[in-house]
């Protein structure tokens, strides 16, 4: 590049635009914010024309007024008086909810599957590899189906579980399994936080309880590695462990006066009433989600696990590592630096996938702001333009959050 | 050798013995189950339970489909026959035949046009497909989109015709410029056919019969499977070209245009199909002309179109990524422009690179294609929870339609893949 000197004064000619590559670049630049400045004007003004024959206008003042409509499963306070905006946001927890649950199922899944598609076992390596060829190669919506169909049409009616004599016992006294989805019990506390009844600050202080047992476990257990490392001899943790964990929430739910509000038989003649209800929407979703996106991540783990070089294993088992933990100390480790990053994006899909809710009737944030919320007002434009938004920053956040864990795993060589 | 021990040994064996078969739990079916079944006692009890699950699934399916009914008119007289037995009752699968392939709106009496499409289809993606086939079969490939346009729309053959006159002038205009100037050759050329596609606007709106020989059906009418395998083909086709120049927009160093793909790839990328679903059906209709009439069929492949190639975009831009920089530079070296290092050399290796992950993006994105009943276009599942689910005789049927249609999809769906399989290995130049 050092050749190149600066042209001689005054020699520019209009030609050199497009034959001289110092300049080409900056005039394809040109043509091409031109055009694109044309597009998107094409574009606004078309919109512009449109809204202005239909009457309609932008505006997001939609989310304020009263939605309306009733959820069946909120994670917080909602009636039909609420806002659209409310709605949304009941609809946004309802989203990470079953995207979180779904994740956490689909990895067990997952990992269990990809180790067991290569065990040494053929029969249960090809009822592995079935079930990953089938459930990745039929789409998710149709299991979703499927699976909501076996709920709604297979299980029984609540009304199987209702009265004095019915026909079916609720399940250990506790759980009922409806064609509405399950029912069983939900804890609550007596005493409040400061006198009266229990409210949302009591699972506040509970998550802080769970919170400070986490961090005083994990002292423990370094003081103990420390203690192994000084001295070779590993002091045992489990009853510390057991007690950290236990005592503090014993101690706490006999303070509050923790309580299990139970499905009674006998208090409504046509429905199970009291405890949590896990809607069929919502197990159906789960579940068809964990199995789905299950069969992906078992691909992924087995890749990991055979990326990891066959002499990385036999160094192991010639160190005298029994199979399990050959696994566990020396394949798994490794295998993880090649699985994480698939396995993220199959959370990502998870999460984005979880918006086929609006196919069984589970109220995510499809099914709230992007459906009914769009149905009611009109505000077609508004309301997917939110729900974009919305997705775009799960997933930027989740690939945000994935660079920093790549860079922190990436083999630091040189 | 027998000098030797002539006298030191009193028998050698001067003939060999015939081989012996192996012990009985050293070979054969007795070993194998042995190493691979009942290995230790924990395998050995992994493969009972296996085995029992595997009972259970084939004992809880196989009579029901063994003894499925095939030829009742209604659920109800399944039913009947049945007397509360457990079977299976595929008659609906026989008698809604067409409308699970058809949709219910397309008129039965065309019903072989889109057939003599899916035929036509196969030809034209043969010699795509496997590259021992003669190549001039690519011209079956060529005229396929619009034989299979006139075939399952009808309406006058001008219009497809006139479409494909387009695409010979911009190609003859493309082969005389191309010489001079890889950009002159290829805007000139799609210029041309530009126009030419505006002035046959003209001459067939002027020449078009009134009885044409195939009767128009309108897009509304498309559904069942068809629409499924309509929206993957067009979709998948599209997006190829698309992703290639979203791929090298990433890659270019001019930065308006690599932002302008990046977030492009990345916004498509970051929301789910469904919603892009919902622009094409609820918000696209304000972007066009106020006068245009744009009908739902083609906003949703524009939408999964775009849709489509941000994600085989990431897949080329890997292909590119994977390739040795010696490459680029010894393209540089050689004088080549930007289109002609490209054309000739990156994209070929890359694009080599890339098919495995492209054959996925389409599964996919085949897969995908079932969203639409979710606006309610009436596709294989639209078509299921809709119109036949709904229906009197039928309601209620729910595991013989889901079943079908997971059984159809799986056949297309692994089939795919399998090909892929098979192309990685076939395509695999380096040496182990």
């Amino acid at each position: 590049m050092s050749t190149l000197s600066d042209p001689p004064e005054g020699s520019f000619r209009l030609s050199m635009l497009l034959n001289d590559t110092r300049y080409r670049s900056l005039t394809l630049q040109a043509v091409a914010a031109i055009a694109l400045a044309l597009a998107l004007y094409y574009l606004y003004s078309n919109l512009a024309a449109n809204l202005r024959a239909a009457g309609l206008n932008i505006s997001f003042s939609f989310l304020g007024s009263s939605a309306g409509y009733d959820i069946n499963q909120t994670l917080i306070d909602y009636n039909s008086q609420s806002s659209n905006f409310k709605a949304a946001i009941v609809g946004i927890l309802n989203t990470l909810l079953v995207a979180i649950l779904a994740c956490i199922t689909a990895t067990i899944l997952g990992v269990f599957a990809g180790v067991l598609r290569l065990s040494n076992n053929w029969l249960v390596r090809k009822l592995m590899a079935g079930y990953v060829e089938i459930f990745r190669n039929i789409p998710v919506l149709i299991w979703i189906i499927i699976i909501f169909t076996i709920l709604t049409a297979v299980m029984p009616g609540a009304r199987a579980y209702l009265g004095e004599e019915p026909e079916r016992g609720l399940i250990g006294g506790i759980f009922a399994f409806t064609n509405r989805g399950v029912y069983m019990p939900a804890p609550f506390f007596t005493n409040g936080f400061g006198g009266g009844e229990g409210s949302g600050l009591n699972w506040l202080m509970l998550i802080a309880v769970l919170v400070a047992s986490f961090f005083g476990a994990r002292a423990v257990t370094q003081s103990a590695n420390r203690k192994q490392e000084a001295t070779g001899v590993r002091p045992n943790t489990l009853l510390i462990n057991l007690a950290i964990w236990l005592l503090p929430l014993v101690i706490f739910s006999l303070i509050f006066g923790l309580s299990w509000d139970m499905p009674d038989p006998l208090a409504n003649r046509f429905n199970l009433q009291g405890g949590i209800q896990i809607g069929a929407p919502l197990i159906a979703l789960w579940f068809a989600l964990s199995i789905y996106t299950g069969a992906f991540i078992a691909e992924n783990v087995r890749a990991g696990i055979q990326a990891v070089s066959n002499g990385q294993t036999e160094a192991a088992a010639a160190l005298g590592l029994r199979p399990n933990r050959v696994m566990s100390l020396v394949v798994l480790p490794q295998a993880l630096r090649v699985i994480i990053p698939p396995l993220i994006s199959q959370y990502l899909n998870i999460t984005k996938n979880s918006s086929l809710a609006i196919a069984v009737g589970y109220a995510d944030i499809t099914a709230t702001l992007g459906g009914i919320t769009l149905n009611q007002t009109g505000r077609a434009i508004e309301c997917v333009l939110l729900l974009m938004l919305f997705y775009l920053v799960i997933s930027l956040s989740i690939s945000a959050v994935m660079n920093v864990y790549n860079n922190s795993m990436k083999l630091k060589e040189r | 050798m027998s000098d030797t021990h002539e006298h030191s040994i009193a028998f050698v064996r001067t003939t060999e013995i015939a081989q012996q078969p192996a012990p009985l739990n050293a070979a054969g079916p007795v070993k194998w189950m042995r190493d691979n079944l009942f290995a230790t006692w924990a395998n050995a009890l992994l493969t009972v339970a296996a085995a029992y699950v595997l009972f259970l699934l084939i004992s809880s399916t196989l009579p029901w489909i063994w003894g499925g009914l095939w030829t009742t008119s209604s659920l109800s007289e399944c039913r009947e026959i049945l007397q509360g037995q457990s079977a299976a009752c595929f008659s609906v699968l026989t008698e809604r035949w067409n409308q699970l392939l058809f949709g219910f709106k397309y008129p039965a009496e065309f019903y072989w046009r889109p057939t003599v499409a899916l035929v036509l289809m196969f030809f034209a993606l043969a010699p795509v497909l496997f590259f021992d086939l003669p190549r001039k079969l690519l011209i079956i490939t060529a005229l396929f989109p619009f034989a299979a346009y006139w075939l399952i729309w009808g309406g006058t053959i001008w219009t497809p015709l006139f479409a494909m006159l387009g695409f010979v002038v911009g190609y003859f205009v493309y082969a005389r410029y191309v010489s001079n100037n890889f950009a002159l050759g290829f805007f000139g050329g799609v210029a041309a056919a530009i126009v030419t596609w505006y002035l046959s606007g003209f001459i067939v709106g002027a020449i078009a019969p009134s009885q044409p020989l195939l009767a128009a059906v309108p897009s509304r009418d498309l559904g069942g499977f068809m629409l499924n395998l309509m929206l993957g083909l067009t979709c998948v086709s599209l997006s190829i070209p698309l992703g290639i120049a979203l791929a090298l927009g990433r890659q270019s160093s001019m930065p308006l245009i690599k932002w302008v793909c990046v977030i492009f790839i990345e916004f498509i990328r970051g929301v789910p199909l469904i919603t892009l679903l919902f622009v094409a059906s609820v918000m696209l209709a304000y972007f066009f002309p106020p006068e245009a009439t744009v009908d739902l069929f083609l906003r949703v492949v524009i939408m999964i179109t775009m849709f489509s190639a941000a994600y085989i975009a990431e897949v080329i831009r890997g292909g590119l990524a994977a390739l040795p920089k010696g490459q680029y530079e010894a393209a540089d070296s050689l004088g080549l422009d930007y289109a002609q290092a490209m054309r000739l050399i990156i994209l070929p290796q890359a694009l080599k690179i890339s098919i495995p992950g492209i054959v996925n993006i389409a599964v996919g994105l085949f897969k995908d294609t079932t969203l639409v009943s979710v606006i309610s276009m009436f596709d294989l599942v639209g078509m299921i929870r809709g119109p036949i689910l709904a229906s009197t005789d039928w309601n209620g049927v729910y595991w013989e339609l889901l079943g079908f249609a997971a059984v159809l999809f799986f056949i297309v769906c692994y089939g795919i893949s399998q090909y892929s399989q098979w192309l990685e290995r076939r395509l695999a130049t380096d040496h182990r």
